[in-house]
């Protein structure tokens, strides 16, 4: 196992932000952490990269323990915190030399692991970091996390506000990463590339939903699920508030996502309630659940229970 | 102007030195539409939304923004559009109440009608136990969807978003879009940028940048028919990666 966590919690004053978080990561693994803003997720890195103390729990990265041996956890991993890290005075090479020189190492030494990546920026190589655009700013952030050839690399939300063009460039190179031998463990808000980690943990609120591959959690999704559409989407979303069996309903592109309280719903009750309702177009048929949608399914459940 | 338009750009240019950052762009948002503004980063959006919000002077071209021109009359521009973005919406050290009443003041807006309107806003939110709460101890997704309704607040007829909904959870983000269908069904015009593709699909119009040019414009679904893809998604990969 390259990471382990057993029973981690974090509290910063009243607000628990993990509560009893436990999970493995094995060796040369991709492993998603999967939540919104406020999950704990980068607490959850910050104690695993050693910048943070937990309040109870043990947890080890690469063989070592994160508060006995700290020193060691920093010289075996690499870290690419949410906000941008580098110097934004120091010029793109200056920055990647700096960082190499503070891991005792030079940029020729592991320029392998980097090349990919570097040649995307290496025309900008006299640039100030400050002056980059996003997408440089985070290919060259991920190259100064890499330089000290790291056994375990922790990103965190590395595409955040990032377009799709740049994010999927981005998982391209952590697909080539990983071939390295390199373990992974990344965290995002975007449920769609929770689809191209091996495994991931959804997380909400300090505790942990599910952990399993995409496929599996996808496949535990405890209801029929429907496409709805019509040629009024604000009236078919209000409706469908009223509509008494709606469990759930949930804009998903051009369709609402429906789930009913009735365990054996037919379509065409709804498309009569939507006709007398005057929609018109109406379309619904069955579809297969996303990782999004089984999110949303059980972060109600965990409200539910929250609340009561 | 005609008054079926809540916002006409034409040839709309902004250079920096020797960087055309946006390139003649021309285009009209009908009122009560939800307009998505979408591109890559760097693609000359923000530079653009800057333009029609009235703090960035055009180096060339015309807009008109809630029937005003944002060269000569930005000041009436500004007081005539609500604006929220991701990065700065509210202050956390003030409370709800007391952003309300402060941006209410900004808007110069009556005492009465600021605390009438700061009622209305809680009510109709549900926060009366966080009203008197500061800002910072609310969850991101609570705080986009106050800063949404503090856009509101004078009524401006058009609002402008910038990637409102980054980061939030999928279930408030939802809610958030709920909030959007709502104004625009009251006939507000929404100006919206996004990274998010699936909600671009929520949009009536959407258009493409790249580059500082406007590559594509048109309803989710025919730009879907014309690029012969499924998603939106697929629609902006296509166009962005095709010129590398």
């Amino acid at each position: 196992m390259s990471i382990i966590l057993k029973n981690i919690s974090k509290s910063y004053g009243k607000i628990k932000a993990l509560d009893h978080v436990s999970f493995d990561v094995k060796q040369g693994e991709l492993f998603g952490l999967i939540g919104p803003d406020g999950a704990g997720k980068t607490t959850l890195f910050r104690i695993l990269t050693t910048l943070l103390i937990q309040n109870e729990g043990d947890a080890t990265v690469a063989g070592y323990d994160v508060i006995k041996d700290y020193k060691s956890i920093r010289n075996h991993v690499g870290y690419m915190p949410g906000r941008f890290s580098l110097y934004q005075d120091l010029t793109v090479e200056e920055n990647l030399d700096f960082f190499a020189t503070i891991f005792d190492t030079t940029i020729e030494k592991n320029y392998d692991l980097i090349k990919d990546i570097y040649v995307q920026i290496e025309p900008f190589k006299d640039r100030k970091a400050g002056k980059l655009s996003g997408g440089m700013k985070q290919k060259l952030a991920l190259c100064c996390a890499l330089i000290h050839k790291p056994k375990v690399l922790f990103l965190d939300e590395p595409t955040t506000g990032v377009d799709p063009v740049s994010r999927k460039e981005f998982w391209e190179m952590l697909k080539r990463l990983q071939k390295k031998d390199i373990t992974i463990l990344v965290s995002t808000p975007y449920m769609d590339e929770a689809e191209l980690c091996d495994r991931i943990a959804l997380i909400t609120d300090g505790q942990i939903l599910q952990i399993d591959t995409p496929k599996e959690i996808i496949s535990t999704f405890p209801k029929k699920i429907y496409k709805v559409n019509t040629l009024e989407t604000y009236k078919l979303i209000q409706d469908l508030e009223l509509y008494p069996n709606t469990h759930s309903a949930y804009p998903f592109g051009e369709y609402i996502h429906f789930t009913s309280t009735l365990p054996n719903f037919e379509p065409k009750d709804l498309f009569s309630f939507l006709e007398k309702n005057q929609h018109t177009n109406i379309e619904v048929f069955e579809t297969s659940p996303t990782i999004e949608d089984t999110f949303m399914e059980l972060s109600n459940t965990h409200n539910q229970v929250a609340d009561e | 102007m005609n008054n079926t338009y809540s916002i006409q750009v034409e040839n709309l240019t902004k250079v920096f030195g020797d960087f055309t950052a946006v390139n003649g762009i021309s285009f009209k948002v009908s009122k009560g539409e939800i307009f998505g503004f979408l591109g890559a980063n760097g693609a000359g959006k923000t530079t653009a939304m800057k333009m029609l919000i009235g703090i960035s002077k055009p180096t060339t071209g015309q807009a008109n923004v809630a029937g005003y021109d944002v060269k000569t009359q930005a000041e009436e521009v500004k007081k005539n559009i609500g604006y929220m973005s991701q990065k700065f919406s509210l202050y956390n050290d003030l409370t709800i109440r007391e952003n309300i009443t402060f941006f209410g003041g900004i808007y110069g807006l009556s005492k009465m009608v600021i605390k009438e309107k700061s009622q209305k806003l809680i009510d109709e939110l549900g926060l009366h136990e966080e009203a008197n709460k500061l800002v910072s101890s609310l969850p991101l997704g609570w705080k986009q969807k106050v800063s949404f309704s503090v856009a509101l607040l004078h009524d401006p007829s058009i609002i402008f978003l910038d990637e409102p909904t980054g980061g939030v959870d999928p279930i408030t983000r939802r809610q958030f879009w709920k909030m959007i269908y709502r104004e625009a069904d009251k006939g507000k015009t929404i100006f919206v940028t996004t990274h998010y593709m699936d909600e671009a699909e929520y949009c009536d119009r959407v258009s493409i940048m790249v580059e500082g040019n406007i590559e594509a414009l048109d309803s989710p679904k025919n730009l879907k028919t014309k690029y012969n893809v499924e998603s939106m998604n697929q629609v902006f990969l296509k166009l962005a990666r095709n010129i590398e």
